[in-house]
């Protein structure tokens, strides 16, 4: 499977999607805080909007808020929904099927390529956010959650442990883009697919008489973080995530995974 | 015990109503190169794919060296090929394509590269992206990916189908010398040239199903040969032959009398009209093509079923 997974991420690096993705992770901080430097207001209604002139730690906890909307759905999806079709595309699932990897392993290898990339785009997402906005407004104290301050060394700790917990309800978007980019073997289908997918379920959560429901979306569990930003920290919501997270992921990982190693490999 | 390397026992391939291939049995022994010899939409391309592991019979079974592809990749140790064009990452180099699959193959794949890209004649363009290729060197690249896996037994679909004159010819030159190494190799084609050319045995296959399997020699001697006559008198060689016992189906035509004959009947028969007074200018045997007994046993229902 090392080898699989090697090669999976060497492919990522040759394909345009993944710089597109990576690229996108990269440029919205650096344009927010660009936006940030020119104006005064902020988005005061959402958590930590009104830092975002006190603080450049607020950076990007604010993106974290708006990118699950369908930035990271999105930038997820791009490379998620695309690999298992793109190989479906050119026709190379029957030049890698026939050698002596099993398939398997070769599947195991596109998840952990899909994880890494993931992990990879919310870490350089979060990483450039803090910089870009440390320039912008200063590596200045954050006030918490629970109005208390926090030193920049344990800010940005926060942030790191934010953008950890943020990755479970993402890596399950992964999963769903990875399962339908199996199922539809079709790369633009499969990233649509996964972006509507996320953008229904907050439907769901707007929805009235289905608050009951709410804290088993998957658009809930994108919150969780919020708790490290208490104090003293909250562990519901993340342990909430940590359980709920799987129950959309491990399914679509178990139906991909039974589907790719039965399906007929034909065309191409 | 040494087994066969490919043995095929009533498979079946369906997609809804049509049968793709129709119970369909193939041995194919150590050494042969074997022609699956049909028509377009005949099962060549769906017998190969079942026989790679890459879509699940309906019904029956392959086993390659005594081991179904259906369960494990590993049934493909010694075994490599590809069906219709071979595929590669546009976006690699080939030869970057040429180490992802050797990578997969594992062992000492990734070592024959240079020898597999020069015995395809590709060592100079082995930079360049694969999105560049020409149809005929992508099918070059797909021999030099297969022959990574030191194959035992090649398994090629179609594979100077599509290509040039020269392509062809070239495409050709390489099986017969992979095949004179030693290669147990099974070779799909819609050309008949092609199989009688490079193989020993042939299976020809039409609508799923197989009209006829065995050796080439075999089955022009089935066909049964005839005899291309001129004479100075053709009308008068004509009435010779109908007299002769044995000959059949004597019939006249712009290039002379054409008959079905033994060798010994042929021989009475020129005694014959010798001695009738008919000068003989040309009789020259003229066994079946493999062309015309494919077209017999592919147009004609009745062949099916023997
Ligand atoms: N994936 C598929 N779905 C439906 N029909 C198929 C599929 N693959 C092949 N067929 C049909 O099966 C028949 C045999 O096809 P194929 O094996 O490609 O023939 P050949 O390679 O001899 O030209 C054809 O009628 C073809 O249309
Ligand atoms: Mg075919």
């Amino acid at each position: 499977m090392t080898t699989a997974y090697r090669w999976e991420l060497t492919k990522l690096r040759y394909q345009k999607r993944t710089y597109l993705g990576l690229g996108a992770a990269v440029l919205v901080p650096i344009i927010f805080a660009v936006a940030v430097s020119l104006r005064n207001g902020g988005p005061d209604d959402v958590a930590f909007g009104r830092y975002i002139h006190q603080t450049g730690f607020a950076i990007p906890l604010v993106l974290l808020l708006f990118g699950s909307i369908w930035m990271f759905p999105l930038i997820t999806a791009l490379v998620a929904g695309d690999i298992v079709a793109s190989e479906d595309h050119n026709g190379t699932l029957k030049t890698i099927l026939t050698r002596s990897l099993e398939r398997g392993q070769i599947y195991g290898g596109k998840l952990l390529a899909v994880f890494t990339y993931t992990v990879a785009a919310i870490f350089l997402n979060g990483l450039t956010a803090v910089i870009a906005g440390g320039i912008v407004s200063g590596f200045n104290p954050l006030t918490s959650l629970s109005g208390t301050v926090v030193q920049p060394g344990r800010a940005l700790l926060l942030i790191g442990g934010s953008l950890l917990v943020y990755l479970m309800p993402m890596l399950a978007i992964a999963c769903i883009g990875l399962l339908l980019s199996t199922v539809t073997r079709n790369s633009a289908a499969a990233v649509v697919g996964t972006l509507m997918f996320s953008l229904l379920v907050q439907l769901v959560a707007i929805l009235p008489g289905l608050g009951g429901a709410k804290p088993y979306l998957l658009s809930t569990q994108f919150d969780a973080w919020q708790g490290l930003l208490r104090e003293p920290v909250d562990w519901q919501p993340i342990a909430h995530a940590a359980w709920v997270s799987p129950l959309y992921a491990v399914p679509a990982l178990i139906a991909a995974y039974l589907v790719f190693l039965r399906r007929d490999v034909a065309g191409g | 015990m040494a087994q066969v390397p490919v043995e095929v026992r009533g498979l079946v391939k369906r997609y809804g109503d049509l049968v793709a291939v129709d119970h369909v049995d193939l041995t194919i022994e150590e050494g042969d190169v074997y022609g699956y010899l049909g028509p377009n939409g005949a099962g060549k391309t769906t017998s190969l794919r079942m026989m790679l592991g890459l879509i699940r019979p309906t019904a029956g079974s392959v086993r390659l060296f005594g081991r179904d592809p259906q369960l494990s990749v590993k049934a493909l140790e010694g075994v490599a090929g590809f069906v219709e064009a071979p595929r590669f990452y546009p976006y690699l180099s080939a030869r970057r394509n040429l180490e992802l699959v050797a990578a997969f193959d594992g062992g000492d794949a990734p070592s024959r590269i240079d020898d597999a890209l020069a015995t395809v004649e590709l060592t100079g363009r082995a930079g360049d992206k694969i999105g560049g290729y020409s149809h005929g060197m992508r099918q070059r690249l797909g021999i030099a990916g297969a022959l990574l896996r030191n194959p035992r037994l090649l398994l090629l679909d179609e594979p100077a189908t599509g290509l040039d004159p020269a392509g062809m010819r070239d495409m050709r030159a390489l099986i017969r010398r992979l095949a004179d190494g030693g290669m147990t190799v099974v070779l799909s084609s819609h050309i008949m040239a092609e199989v009688e050319e490079l193989c020993n045995k042939v299976a020809i296959v039409r609508s799923g199903r197989i009209a006829y399997e065995g050796a080439i020699s075999e089955l022009k001697r089935t066909a049964g040969s005839g005899y291309r006559l001129r004479t100075t008198d053709d009308d008068r060689a004509l009435a010779v032959c109908a007299a002769q016992p044995g000959v059949e189906d004597a019939r006249l035509a712009h290039d002379g009398i054409h008959m079905n004959a033994e060798e010994a009947v042929a021989a009475d028969l020129s005694i014959a009209l010798v001695e009738s007074g008919v000068g003989i200018v040309e009789m020259v045997r003229e066994s079946a093509t493999l062309e015309d007994l494919f077209f017999r046993l592919t147009e004609d229902e009745q062949a099916v079923a023997v």
